[in-house]
């Protein structure tokens, strides 16, 4: 029995560290002859993930990956040697030269804006920014130091409200989970996550949003092994069909 | 007592120094990388921060309260596993075992649709006027989820090896089951209990995925250690590191303090 127990033990043992292995591995035959990364912060996933589709058709042996994480993150992640073409940032601060050395010309491609997010049918009956300080009201907010937290806290101090969150997650999108379960009455997220959330939350304006506009750059990394389809993605981005996938998002114009 | 000269047991071969030379080396590593990269002038300052000092306060509460919570469920479900047949026993040791094998991050999902506001018990705990999401009740549940198979499966291995002759011979001398239980097989099986508790301890203080879907991240309420760490590491390394020390200090503390399989039975 005690074997037996071992057994279970071991495989479970194994079992948590394949779950903990994130990486896919990559299965096939044919793999494509040139693999573009792009780095990007996680609220350009669905745009961004059109837009390499799109890159893909247009380029045909190209294959275009992509890691979306928070900006910060991602800065850590290249600084420590990750293999990025091109990064595309959620502010303008991860892209300073002093913070990413490899930045080869950073140049603004979208805006975005905060907008409140209630569960649908605004059950808390949000109408303005200062109807978030509402006593009893359960609100959640991104912590300062990640972007739509510091864009909070500057639209806070503009509309001379006091906020008291119930919690500061350190992601948008774990503000927009609380709000889509209900769990939270409202939230303060970019225009882009409610657009994304296809009606589960209900966005909110408030124009008080207007004077904080969060500007997103891409650049190519110092380091691409793919220089030129580096260069070519980011153009993509910066025009045409790209430009329209953005403003469908609900990104504005840099 | 003079050490013994090294030497290997009959039927192991010398070779498995040099895997487990590598394994322990990828463990130790890490842990000296940490150290050499710990900006040692400021350490203080950088740990007693309100912000850290809550923190670690706020784990050290919620971790003793998940264990406990753990050993009040555990002990009975342990006991059960191990002493006694059932139909269904399999698939109950399986389910319990269930929180080690998902993502954390499930487990945070999972508990948020049983104990969130628009949960399955939602309604019933709002019409008792008890709220669960977004305080530190959330965060003991999220440790305790997780933490409960380390202690199940730590004391049923134990009752398992103990068998029940002692506990036979209690009973007939007039003891009841109660009785036995209480003063003959958790006496018998206190070194795996402790070894378990030790094991839900550890758990519950590096929770952090659960913990950050299920109840969010407010200082003092529901920021842990974990939460705390991963949070400074975006805007200040340097005490995000000193933090990671702090924990790792405590956890290797709670080893030494109960170290398991220092009494074997």
């Amino acid at each position: 029995m005690i074997v037996r127990l071992r057994v279970i033990v071991l495989v479970v043992l194994a079992l948590v560290l394949l779950a903990s292995c994130g990486e896919p591995l990559t299965v096939g035959l044919h793999r494509p002859a040139v693999t573009l990364t792009v780095f990007a912060a996680s609220s350009l996933r669905n745009a961004f993930t059109d837009i390499g589709a799109d890159f893909e058709r247009a380029h045909p042996g190209v294959s275009v990956r992509f890691s979306f994480a928070g900006s910060a993150d991602l800065v850590e992640q290249i600084n420590a040697g990750a293999p990025a073409d091109v990064f595309a940032s959620a502010d303008e601060a991860s892209m300073n030269t002093s913070r990413l050395p490899t930045a080869v010309d950073p140049r603004p491609f979208a805006s975005n804006t905060l907008e409140i997010a209630v569960p649908a049918g605004n059950p808390a009956k949000i109408r303005t920014f200062a109807d978030l300080a509402k006593p009893g009201l359960k609100l959640v907010i991104c912590a300062v130091e990640v972007p739509c937290g510091a864009a909070t806290q500057a639209v806070t101090k503009i509309a001379g409200v006091e906020l008291r969150p119930v919690s500061r997650e350190q992601a948008v999108g774990d503000v927009l989970g609380k709000v889509a379960s209900g769990e939270a009455d409202a939230g303060v997220v970019y225009v882009t996550d409610v657009q994304g959330s296809k009606g589960i939350v209900e966005g909110i304006d408030f124009p008080e949003s207007k004077q904080v506009v969060n500007v997103y750059p891409i650049t190519r990394l110092a380091d691409s092994r793919h220089p030129v389809l580096a260069d070519e993605f980011i153009t993509s981005v910066r025009t045409g069909v790209g430009h329209e996938v953005l403003a469908d998002a609900g990104f504005g114009a840099p | 007592m003079t050490r013994p000269a090294r030497s290997f047991a009959i039927g192991t071969p010398g070779w498995v120094i040099v895997p487990a030379g590598i394994g322990l080396a990828f463990v130790v590593l890490p842990l000296v990388a940490m150290l050499v990269r710990i900006d040692w002038g400021h350490f203080g300052s950088l740990i007693s921060s309100s912000a850290a000092l809550d923190a670690l306060s706020l784990s050290l509460r919620t971790s003793a309260a998940s264990t406990l919570l753990c050993l009040f469920l555990g002990v009975p479900m342990a006991t059960l596993l191990a002493r006694a047949r059932f139909p269904g026993q399999t698939a109950f040791r399986a389910v319990v075992l269930l929180p080690l094998v998902v993502p954390p991050v499930v487990s945070g999902i999972a508990l948020l649709y049983t104990f969130g506001r628009r949960g399955l018990l939602g309604g019933t705990l709002d019409a008792l006027g008890i709220e669960v999401a977004f305080t530190t009740v959330a965060v003991v549940l999220a440790q305790a989820f997780v933490s409960l198979p380390f202690l199940v499966l730590a004391l049923e291995g134990s009752l398992r090896t103990l068998g029940g002759a002692h506990e036979v011979v209690a009973a007939s001398l007039g003891a009841s089951p109660t009785t036995t239980f209480r003063r003959i097989t958790l006496p018998l099986a206190l070194p795996g209990l402790l070894s378990g508790a030790v094991l839900a301890f550890a758990r519950s203080l590096g929770e952090f995925g659960a913990t950050i879907t299920f109840a969010g991240s407010l200082q003092g309420t529901t920021t842990t250690m974990p939460i705390q760490i991963y949070l400074e590491r975006l805007s200040d390394p340097d005490a995000a590191v000193a933090l990671s020390l702090v924990l790792v200090v405590v956890a290797v503390a709670v080893i030494v303090v109960a170290r398991p399989g220092r009494t074997v039975a």
